[in-house]
């Protein structure tokens, strides 16, 4: 909590990592994002909120490159860039780890975390004869998931599906903040978790903050965003009510901007 | 079962008795647990159980040449199920292979045959011709996004009506084909059994496709996509570029199974191996592989192929009517099935 106390003063003459400017996405006639607006610093957990409909997911899609906005700017680190699809946002060191988890349920823990950027074998074998490294593989999965702190995951080699949600979304986690370089961005990573797995994923989140990652959170649950974020960042009706800190409001100040009741 | 387990352990407790009912504390679900990991155990045991049996049934059986002739028998079959199981691990279905097939077969037939081009540039066009119907099928999939069961199910009429419109319904004979096309139909001899090139052509392409489905990113990419295609997508795997390669590579194996046909049949027909098209499905279920997608092995197919051989075989050894095989390969596709389902039940 330090962190905050000195990241929070000096915010604003700090260079965002990651800047959208008036970002538009319609969907046929409904409208989406209506002109959204989006700085993340480096070392903080910024927390998107907003009730269903408010456009938190298309927001994120748009940072991601899982959707493509109408109009309006975006810049990594002070450079302009255009998703055009999530391999041009992980290249720049956006990684995401969507509601529905993107794992496949077949495939193993390594093969999960090295999903889209497998590791081939040294030499002649990995460059003429395409070989994985297979063991190279799940032997940096390992180490990952240890510095990670994620020590109910052990067996790289189990598949996916036989593992619970905590240990899905830790997986998920995992790959994110393993080839995050820049920004790591979590869709309601806990919607799905039980008391003490949101524990650990919270903590997951607050492990990443400490590594200097910045960690964009989009969370229904307030006590989970006011428990990790920095700064709070409120969608309403496609646009953006409100950017607050859990110092400034209470929850229930959250919730009456989310709603239309108070403006900040 | 049961009692046996909870009786066994000196220090079983009220919990453990409880442990009894998950799945995988069981014997019966071990074994679930085995086959949901190795899916080409089923199909092994099956065939080593149904090799025994037919065996003991008639002597013949078991002689090297019936075994070396049901590998020839089953070579056809074994390699085009090759290109089913790729485009079934994709969650998809390939009913226009054995059409597909067919028409590459007539096409380097009648070039060679009817219009004198000499055999390797036939054998070429041909080649070419089968990994044609395969992009075809992988621009209708991927480009209209199309379901897979529709485009093949089109595109095997198509291919069917192409084959008799080109060869105007008649059968080439092999004795009038330059040598490199029946050559895959010549056999030579390892010690007493007799093997055909056909045979060591389909060995060489489950190694080579064992490989690549095993070892590399590609392989990986398609049971990603298989088993869901959403996940595959956001984990950024281009999924209609795998999708396509899939339906390519497939053409390409039926186009080279094209080749063992005329061997095998020495001659080309355009009324042979509409079968093919349901027979390759069959050996792929057999065999283990998910129709589900994203599960299954080409070695399961290969099992699944030589299973359907044995029986053949061995049923029509024992002196059974060739209808009571189709019956027995029947039931063996509903068993299939149901185990698949059973294992796919077992997760922890």
């Amino acid at each position: 909590m330090t962190m905050t106390d000195s990241v929070a003063p000096n915010v604003e003459t700090r260079e965002p990592i990651l800047r959208a400017r008036n970002l538009v996405k319609t969907f046929g006639r409904v409208v989406g994002l209506d002109g959204v607006s989006l700085d993340l610093y480096p070392g903080e957990v910024l927390a998107v909120i907003g009730d269903n409909g408010a456009g938190k997911s298309t927001l994120i899609k748009c940072l991601t490159g899982a959707e493509i906005p109408d109009s309006g700017e975006l810049y990594v680190s002070g450079e302009q860039v255009s998703f055009k699809r999530p391999q041009d946002a992980r290249i720049h060191g956006i990684e995401t780890v969507y509601q529905n988890l993107a794992v496949s349920p077949a495939l193993d823990v390594a093969s999960n975390l090295f999903l889209g950027r497998e590791l081939r074998k040294p030499g002649l074998l990995g460059s003429v004869l395409r070989m994985l490294d297979s063991k190279g593989m799940r032997t940096q999965a390992r180490e990952e998931l240890t510095r990670l702190g994620i020590s109910t995951l052990q067996d790289v080699t189990v598949p996916v599906e036989n593992l619970s949600g905590g240990q899905r979304q830790a997986v998920a986690v995992a790959r994110a903040a393993a080839f995050g370089s820049k920004v790591v961005v979590l869709d309601e990573p806990t919607a799905a978790l039980g008391v003490r797995e949101s524990n650990q994923v919270l903590q997951l989140v607050r492990d990443l903050r400490e590594r200097g990652l910045p960690v964009i959170l989009i969370s229904h649950n307030m006590p989970h965003v006011f428990d990790v974020a920095d700064r709070i960042h409120i969608q309403r009706l496609g646009k953006c009510a409100a950017t607050i800190t859990p110092q400034s409001h209470s929850m229930t100040d959250a919730v009456a901007i989310m709603t239309g009741a108070a403006t900040a | 079962m049961t009692q046996q387990k909870t009786a066994g352990p000196p220090s079983s407790r009220k919990g453990d008795l409880a442990e009894e009912f998950m799945d995988r504390q069981t014997t019966l679900g071990k074994v679930r647990q085995a086959l949901h990991r190795y899916p080409a155990l089923s199909p092994a045991l099956v065939l080593v159980v149904s090799v025994i049996v037919f065996g003991l049934l008639n002597e013949r059986f078991l002689r090297v040449e019936n075994l070396s002739l049901i590998t020839q028998q089953v070579s056809v079959v074994g390699t085009i199920a090759i290109a089913q199981t790729l485009v079934i691990l994709t969650a998809g279905i390939d009913l226009s292979v054995g059409a597909g097939m067919i028409l590459a077969s007539m096409v380097m037939a009648q070039l060679a045959v009817n219009q004198g081009v000499p055999g390797l540039v036939a054998l070429l066009v041909g080649l070419l011709t089968g990994l044609a119907t395969g992009a075809i099928n992988g621009f209708l999939v991927t480009k209209f996004k199309l379901p897979p069961f529709i485009v093949t199910l089109g595109t095997l009429n198509v291919y069917v009506a192409l084959t008799l419109l080109y060869s105007h319904g008649a059968t080439v004979r092999g004795s009038d084909m330059p040598g490199l096309l029946t050559w895959t139909g010549k056999t030579f001899p390892i010690g007493s059994v007799r093997i055909s090139t056909g045979v060591i052509v389909m060995i060489a392409l489950y190694l080579l496709i064992a490989y690549i489905l095993g070892k590399t990113a590609w392989g990986r990419h398609v049971y990603a996509v298989g088993d869901d295609k959403e996940a595959a997508r956001l984990a950024g795997i281009p999924v209609n570029k795998v999708l396509m390669s899939v339906y390519l590579f497939a053409g390409a194996v039926l186009a080279v199974c094209a080749w063992l046909q005329i061997g095998r049949t020495n001659s080309a027909s355009p009324n042979a191996g509409l079968d093919l098209n349901l027979d390759s499905i069959t050996a792929v279920v057999i065999g283990g592989t998910s129709l589900f997608g994203g599960r299954g092995s080409v070695w399961g197919t290969l099992l699944g192929a030589l299973i359907v051989g044995v029986f053949r075989n061995g049923l029509s050894l024992a002196g059974l009517d060739v209808l009571y095989q189709t019956l027995a390969v029947g039931i063996l596709i509903i068993v299939a099935v149901s185990v698949d389902q059973w294992i796919r039940k077992a997760k922890s």
